[in-house]
């Protein structure tokens, strides 16, 4: 999948103007609100008529300004996902999936109502009423019914956002499971540093309804200044791990990653199985020797690849252990009294206790096995 | 009970009447209704305080003149009542179909309003989901926005039946009072009330009409009730 846009509109004093291009399993809109993620969203949908612009997905234009197209909303085959599930209050949950159904040429329909209705979760749900249902079971729905038009692309508008923090890691492995499981390409729009790392193999930065920077998650989140200013201490560098062992006896788990093993508090995910593991830079200490008599367990060696200087107050160091990049945010003082500078070996240090679930998305173990 | 339902055949004949001509007003104006309501609620166009006036004229206008109005566009030498009569065998003017359009005419404002309010209170964001689903305006329009306004449709009908059981000015002015023809409930009481000794059958008449109003409005009462459950939004 291929999905182009270059876009300028206005909406009162707000002006987008806003170019890129995503071709990931599932590309991030991420920005502040107010940055224009939902408007561009809004766009690609059809709900929204660029004042100018091109918007074209997998070779099929939809809207070009110069050439007079723009096709309406239900002829463009994106399904939506919107914050309030907006599930139509007078049907039932069955009717309700069925519905984009009905509008799909039967040639065009690859989706299957059981699989979706497995992968969801939602066989119980199916005789209800929408107003029974709790908030992450709407969402689940909602999702359900977007997939069921059997879209070419799947467009989610923080689906998330409504949702208290039990819900939202009851929707999250959903999300996954789709990601992974559906050939379905898949934008999502989202203010969460947290959900972007766990979700998005591909991100868009947006402010102020221009994209400052796009790319591969790994590499979005470790530019810490792309960030939001609340969210800047969420980024760091993600690892892609596999699960080692379970270390029972202190109800621990180890990760195996290039930079070495990492020990997490204990998950519940089977020996062998990849777990994307976020470490945040401001959880991250530098020694330049190699420390003795410290509680933190993990221990990387490597070198000082790069530093930034953020506010004046604070650095933000890339640190290079065996090809990959932990990020560390240190104050200004602990740089200048270490005296770190580009080459210079050294250890990151992170304790175990600081991941928590946002930094692997999966559920940690209570304290047993 | 007995003396209530004691009713001479010409008394019958107007009750029976009644009933039709307000059914028939009824349903014939909700399809207009739908239509007028949904383009003073969603459209932009030139004109639409002009149609909203129109519209409501008959609530502020004399019955009266309302139906001298009606007389003059509609009876037989009337411009539409001539084209009609000529083309489509349509005649209002004496007729109890005359009866049904004055009393049409003058429920038609309550209808709209009720119509119109409903369809200003339906969530766009659904019918916008709808359409992302692949469904055409007009699949969005009878699959998501008319069910949703079913409620105040029906209200709305139910406004126009009682005003339809009602009317009398109009419909005496554009039809005259024709027992069997175009002699309405309210028409029959008048025409009681102006005889020596009618005063029985007036007051029979009155009690008949309340009871039929009465259940007009016990029966909009159940279906907004089971329409209301059905759609669990309390």
């Amino acid at each position: 999948m291929t999905l182009s846009v270059d876009i300028r509109h206005r909406q009162g004093d707000f002006r987008i103007d806003a170019s890129f291009t995503g071709s990931g399993r599932l590309t991030a809109l991420f920005g502040p609100s107010g940055s224009g993620k939902s408007t561009l969203i809004n766009l690609i949908a059809g709900l929204i008529r660029p004042e100018e612009g091109r918007i074209e997905v997998d070779g099929k234009v939809l809207v070009d300004t110069k050439a007079g197209i723009f096709l309406p909303r239900h002829k463009r085959r994106i399904g939506m996902v919107f914050q309030d599930a907006r599930l139509f209050p007078h049907m039932s949950v069955r009717s309700n999936l069925l519905y984009g159904r009905w509008f799909t040429p039967a040639a065009e329909r690859y989706m299957d109502m059981d699989a979706i209705v497995n992968l969801l979760g939602i066989g119980a749900l199916l005789e209800r009423k929408p107003a029974r249902l709790s908030g992450g079971e709407k969402q689940r729905v909602a999702i359900g019914r977007a997939l069921l038009s059997s879209p070419r692309l799947l467009l989610m508008d923080e689906p998330l956002a409504s949702l208290d923090e039990a819900r939202k890691a009851e929707i999250m492995p959903y999300i996954e499971r789709l990601r992974d499981e559906m050939k379905i390409p898949i934008v999502y729009v989202s203010h969460s540093v947290a959900e972007v790392a766990r979700l998005a193999s591909d991100v868009v930065v947006l402010a102020q309804g221009k994209v400052t920077a796009s790319g591969p998650v790994s590499d979005i989140l470790q530019r810490l200044d792309l960030l939001p200013a609340g969210e800047r201490g969420e980024g760091g560098a993600l690892l892609e791990t596999v699960v080692l062992r379970h270390d029972a006896a202190f109800s621990m788990t180890v990760l195996g990653s290039p930079a070495g093993e990492i020990r997490v508090p204990g998950m519940n995910i089977p020996v062998g199985d990849p777990v994307r593991l976020r470490i945040r830079a401001r959880d991250v200490m530098i020694a330049t020797e190699p420390p003795s008599g410290l509680s933190a367990l993990n221990i990387l060696p490597g070198k000082v690849a790069s530093i930034a200087h953020g506010d004046g107050a604070e650095s933000e160091v890339c640190i290079d252990c065996n090809g990959v990049s932990v990020m560390s945010r240190i104050t200004e003082q602990s740089r200048q009294t270490l005296d770190l500078r580009p080459g210079l070996p050294v250890f990151a240090v992170v304790k175990t206790v600081s991941f928590d679930e946002t930094s692997t998305g999966k559920g940690m173990r209570e304290a047993h096995l | 009970m007995n003396w209530l339902l004691d009713l001479t055949p010409d008394e019958w004949t107007a009750v029976r009447l009644s009933v039709k001509v307000a059914t028939v007003a009824m349903l014939a104006s909700v399809p207009p209704g739908i239509l007028i309501a949904y383009a003073l609620a969603r459209g932009r166009f030139w004109g639409k305080t002009l149609l909203n006036g129109i519209v409501h004229l008959p609530l502020v206008l004399p019955p009266v003149v309302t139906g001298y109005l009606l007389l003059l566009a509609f009876g037989r030498r009337g411009p539409v009542g001539a084209f009609l009569a000529e083309h489509f065998g349509i005649v209002f003017s004496f007729r109890w179909t005359g009866a049904a359009l004055a009393c049409g005419v003058m429920g038609f404002p309550l209808m709209v309003r009720a119509i119109r309010l409903s369809i200003e209170s339906v969530d766009r964001k659904l019918e916008a989901a709808a359409g992302t689903l692949g469904a055409s305006p007009l699949w969005v329009f009878s699959t998501v926005t008319l069910p949703l306004i079913l409620p105040g449709i029906i209200a709305g009908a139910i406004l126009s039946f009682a005003k339809a059981m009602g009317e009398f000015g109009a419909t005496i002015t554009f039809v005259s009072n024709i027992p069997g023809e175009t002699q309405t409930l309210p028409s029959a009481i008048y025409t009681f009330t102006q005889v020596p000794g009618g005063d029985e059958g007036a007051l029979r008449l009155t009690l008949i009409s309340i009871i039929i109003s009465m259940l007009a409005l016990v029966a909009s009462e159940v279906l907004a009730r089971r329409l209301g459950k059905r759609m669990d939004v309390e």
